[in-house]
């Protein structure tokens, strides 16, 4: 047993484990935060995978910024300090076994297949992913790269759009004519 | 590298995606099936990554994938976010129960 | 004009550019003008006529001794197979050009009488409207080159005859005279129908001119085969024949088909003159003369159509002595005498002298057309006066109404064939071939036309002369206009029967020479001036001798005036026979099986879908869970299942 396997099987209970307590809690800022946790342990289990660029980006995109919009959706829509209310127990007992289903359809099929894993050595530096990321001849993903800055713009451009308060007529029509009485 | 057979680190992303999709059904709240949502695409990010090392390491595929995904992750959960606010304004509540007007 | 016949296509298209206009815009903007336009149409259509005929009769004349048929023009419609088609098509020939000229002519007279007949009627350019139709209807009738072209205008004069009869459609005895008729003919021209399909399938061609040419030569290949092939014991000519005869005989209203006939006097009396006196009701009779080569080769159906003939001939005289509705006694007397028409028909033959059975029965025809809308016409002018069909409450009527008197006088002697008016010519022929052929028929007809004269000079004398009564008339005797066609009509009764009819019309188209055989007209005349006397006696002046003679005959008079029952029997069929054994059942049928269908069908789909609907329910983890549950069935399936 060498030190990388402890540590790996040590990342995977910890993602797991906070994962399922992340669908299972019954407070949401409980259950963000152990959500948080959960992808920073998939962080660790990139750097375990010698890719340290992608965990990079996940710690920075994810946990730094999805997570934290979640959290401020939380707030904004004040649901911080509640608890929520438990879902039927027939609906929780037949998504366990659909679940359950499901996964061990797939581990099946995965523990069957006999996967040739190649000898080579993995070896990616974030300057080969630059070059190849911005690079136009085969293999390049420059076009795939423009098209996601695209979609990016529409999404913020939705976003806004979507969640935008329409300034006075909302607010006109939102206040009562009993409320102020000395208007 | 060799050391963690490939079946392991599957069953650990195929362990993360059922748990998501567990929490999917299970939630009533629409932010906790966003967050849901997101360790699905987490596992999905795994998988390629652990293929792309195990598998083909001469080629880096998998690893610009997982830079997508993470993106388009990203914009969605923002796009999300957006529509549950504007829902919450509505309707006064982010329980997914309560927004079932598209029915028969 | 030579060889250039469209002209004649205008003379059924005006009446029904007469209908279209009055029945379109008459209400609203030609309330008052639609009689005169609509007579100024049929007096263009009349005159066109009468030249098509002199243009026939004259310029064309003879071609190697007989008449030749011009087919006008012909318009493939509607084609069936290479041999088989239906045409549209116009034929010039003595029959049709003759019935022509008596539909536009007797037409007229009844447009104009109607102008004043039927003013302040608030329906008065429907009224035209449907005159126009009716014309147009049986004009295309009599030109038609086709016998599935006649059956479309034999169809479109039912219907023209339905709206007319039903005219007046608030009262219920109309409107059940017109379903009455309707429904009768109707039902004959369903044998009619299958006649045509028969005869179109055997003769391979529905064109008169070919079917005639194929099925009356006995060596040609359809005819063997008609005649090989047969249904229970009887050839399929005969069934052809018999068939269409049927058909013929519902709209000439033959026994026992005649019910509808009576009660027709419901409509308007210048529709009576019309359609029941002239025109309509000796279609029939138009379509036996038109398929006579067929007919005469074909001896059982010319024997079916004789009998017919005899018996409707003395069942209608018989009843016609009882009646007292004077439009129904003149409806037993067309039934009567187109009994008469057909009988002489029926003992016809074909070539030379034997042929003066055809041209007598179309002499009689051309002939009754005038004395007999004369006729009704003139029992318009009594029963607008008097406000009543009923004879008792007529009587006396010759000094108010002068030239009804006479114009009615002169149609009843023409009718009882008295010399030298016009019926005395026709029926003196129609005798004339009966006794060369059967003489059994030739006694029978001669007894009804004593009894002919019997009762129209009892009607006569009950009208003009019998009681004295009171008369207030707030319209004087009539407009006038309405002396015009009385007058006209009147003059062709007297002088019509001096036309040399077989010089023109004979059955194999060659000249026809009758003779007036002196000797031989001596017993018609004296059994009809024997009935004119016996109806003097009885009824010239009020007496007690009909009343006498009606209780020792009883029984007898009992059932003529009640019409032999026949109106009884046939509701008896249709309400103790018709209607429960067939029409519930076929209602259950509609209403529970096939209704039921429907409905099931609509309430099963409205099920499965109250079912299937919850599928949508708006709630966004159940989608969720559709997704999962066909992801992993599909991959199942592929995965493990699909080799």
């Amino acid at each position: 047993m060498t030190a990388y396997q402890i540590i790996f099987y040590l990342l995977a209970a910890f993602i797991l484990s906070t994962a399922v307590l992340s669908v299972t809690s019954r407070k949401i800022f409980r259950s963000a935060i152990w959500l948080l946790f959960s992808l920073t342990g998939i962080a660790g289990l990139y750097f375990l995978l010698q890719v340290e660029f992608i965990a990079a980006v996940q710690i920075i995109v994810y946990v730094g910024g999805i997570v934290v919009l979640v959290i401020f959706s939380i707030f904004l829509t004040q649901q911080a300090g509640r608890k929520m209310p438990n879902p039927p127990m027939i609906r929780t007992v037949a998504s366990l076994l659909s679940v359950l289903f499901g996964f061990v359809l797939t581990w099946v099929l995965i523990s069957q297949h006999n996967f040739h894993t190649a000898a080579n050595e993995f070896n990616w530096t974030v300057s080969k992913i630059g070059l190849q990321m911005t690079g136009i001849g085969k293999g390049g993903y420059a076009l795939p790269f423009e098209v996601i800055s695209m979609l990016l713009l529409a999404a913020m451009v939705g976003c806004i759009v979507i969640a935008i308060k329409v300034p006075s007529a909302v607010s006109s029509s939102k206040s009562s004519p009993g409320t102020n009485p000395d208007q | 590298m060799n050391e963690i057979p490939l079946s392991h680190l599957l069953f650990v992303s195929t362990a993360l995606f059922f748990i998501g999709i567990f929490g999917l059904f299970t939630r009533r709240n629409m932010i906790t099936m966003l967050m849901s949502i997101e360790l699905i695409l987490n596992s999905v990010n795994i998988n390629f990554i652990v293929f792309n090392k195990y598998l083909y390491p001469e080629k880096m595929d998998g690893i610009f994938f997982t830079i997508f995904i993470i993106a388009i992750a990203a914009a969605e959960a923002a796009v999300a976010i957006a529509i549950i606010i504007n829902l919450y304004r509505s309707h006064q509540s982010i329980d997914v129960e309560d927004a079932e007007e598209m029915r028969y | 004009m030579e060889n250039n016949y469209s002209y004649i296509a205008l003379i059924p298209l005006l009446p029904l550019a007469g209908f279209l206009l009055a029945g379109l815009f008459g209400k609203k903007y030609f309330r008052r003008s639609s009689g005169l336009i609509a007579t100024a149409f049929l007096l263009i259509a009349t005159l066109l006529s009468i030249y098509a005929a002199y243009y026939y009769f004259f310029k064309i004349g003879r071609v190697d001794g007989v008449y030749p048929v011009v087919t006008a023009f012909k318009y493939t419609w509607l084609r069936f197979s290479e041999n088989l088609s239906i045409d549209m098509g116009l034929i010039l020939d003595p029959i049709s050009v003759m019935m022509m000229v008596v539909i536009t002519f007797v037409s007229l007279m009844v447009h104009v009488f109607s102008l004043w007949y039927m003013k302040g009627e608030e329906r008065y350019s429907t009224y035209f409207s449907f005159l126009g139709l009716f014309t147009f209807s049986m004009l295309g009738l009599v030109i038609s080159t086709n016998i599935f072209q006649l059956y479309m205008f034999w169809e479109l004069v039912g219907i023209s005859s339905y709206l007319l009869i039903g005219f007046y459609y608030d009262r219920p005895s109309a409107v059940a005279a017109a379903k009455k008729a309707f429904i009768v003919t109707r039902f004959a021209d369903l044998a009619f129908l299958i006649g045509i399909l028969i005869l179109g399938f055997q003769g391979e061609t529905l064109d008169f001119a070919t079917l005639i040419q194929r099925l009356s030569d006995t060596a040609s290949p359809q005819f063997i085969r008609i005649t090989g092939a047969s249904f229970f014991g009887i050839s399929l000519f005969t069934w052809a024949l018999s068939l269409v005869f049927i058909g013929g005989a519902g709209k000439s209203a033959m026994l026992p088909l005649h019910i509808w006939l009576p009660d027709a006097m419901e409509g308007p009396t210048p529709v009576s003159a019309l359609i029941h006196a002239a025109t309509m009701v000796v279609a029939g009779v138009y379509l036996v003369a038109r398929l006579f080569p067929l007919y005469h080769i074909n001896h059982v159906s010319q024997q079916l159509v004789l009998y017919v003939g005899t018996a409707s001939a003395l069942f209608a005289a018989v009843i016609a002595c009882t009646q007292t509705d004077i439009k129904r006694i003149l409806a037993y007397s067309t039934m009567s005498q187109i009994g008469f028409m057909m009988m002489a028909l029926g003992v016809s033959g074909y070539s030379e002298y034997h042929g003066l059975g055809y041209a007598a029965s179309l002499f009689h025809l051309f002939t009754h057309a005038f004395f007999k809308s004369l006729l009704f016409l003139a029992a318009g002018v009594i029963i607008h006066n008097i406000h009543s069909n009923e004879m008792r409450n007529m009587g006396s009527l010759r000094r108010f109404l002068p030239v009804t008197h006479a114009v009615f006088l002169i149609a009843c002697l023409a009718i009882s064939g008295v010399p030298p008016f016009a019926g005395f010519f026709s029926k003196e022929e129609i005798l004339l071939a009966a006794y060369n052929s059967n003489k059994i028929v030739f006694g029978i007809a001669l007894f009804t036309s004593g009894l002919t004269a019997f009762y129209m000079f009892r009607l006569y004398f009950s009208i003009f002369w019998n009681q004295p009564m009171e008369f207030h008339s707030k319209h004087g005797e009539m407009a006038a206009s309405i002396k015009v066609p009385l007058l006209l009509l009147a003059m062709t009764t007297v002088f019509g029967g001096f036309i040399p009819f077989g010089h023109y019309i004979s059955a194999d188209g060659a000249r026809l020479d009758t003779h007036f055989h002196l000797v031989f007209s001596i017993a018609p005349v004296v059994f009809a001036l024997a009935g004119i006397l016996m109806a003097t006696l009885l009824y010239k002046n009020k007496n007690g001798r009909p009343d006498r003679l009606a209780s020792a005959f009883a029984g007898f008079y009992q059932a003529a005036w009640k019409k032999f029952y026949f109106d009884e029997l046939y509701l008896f069929i249709t309400k103790k026979i018709v209607f429960p054994l067939v029409g519930k059942p076929a209602a259950w049928i509609d209403r529970h099986v096939i209704d039921g269908l429907m409905n099931g069908i609509a309430t099963a789909t409205g099920k499965t879908s109250s079912l299937i609907k919850g599928l949508q329910s708006g709630k966004v983890q159940n989608y969720t869970l559709y997704f999962l549950a066909g992801i992993v069935t599909l991959s199942v399936i592929f995965i493990y299942l699909w080799k």
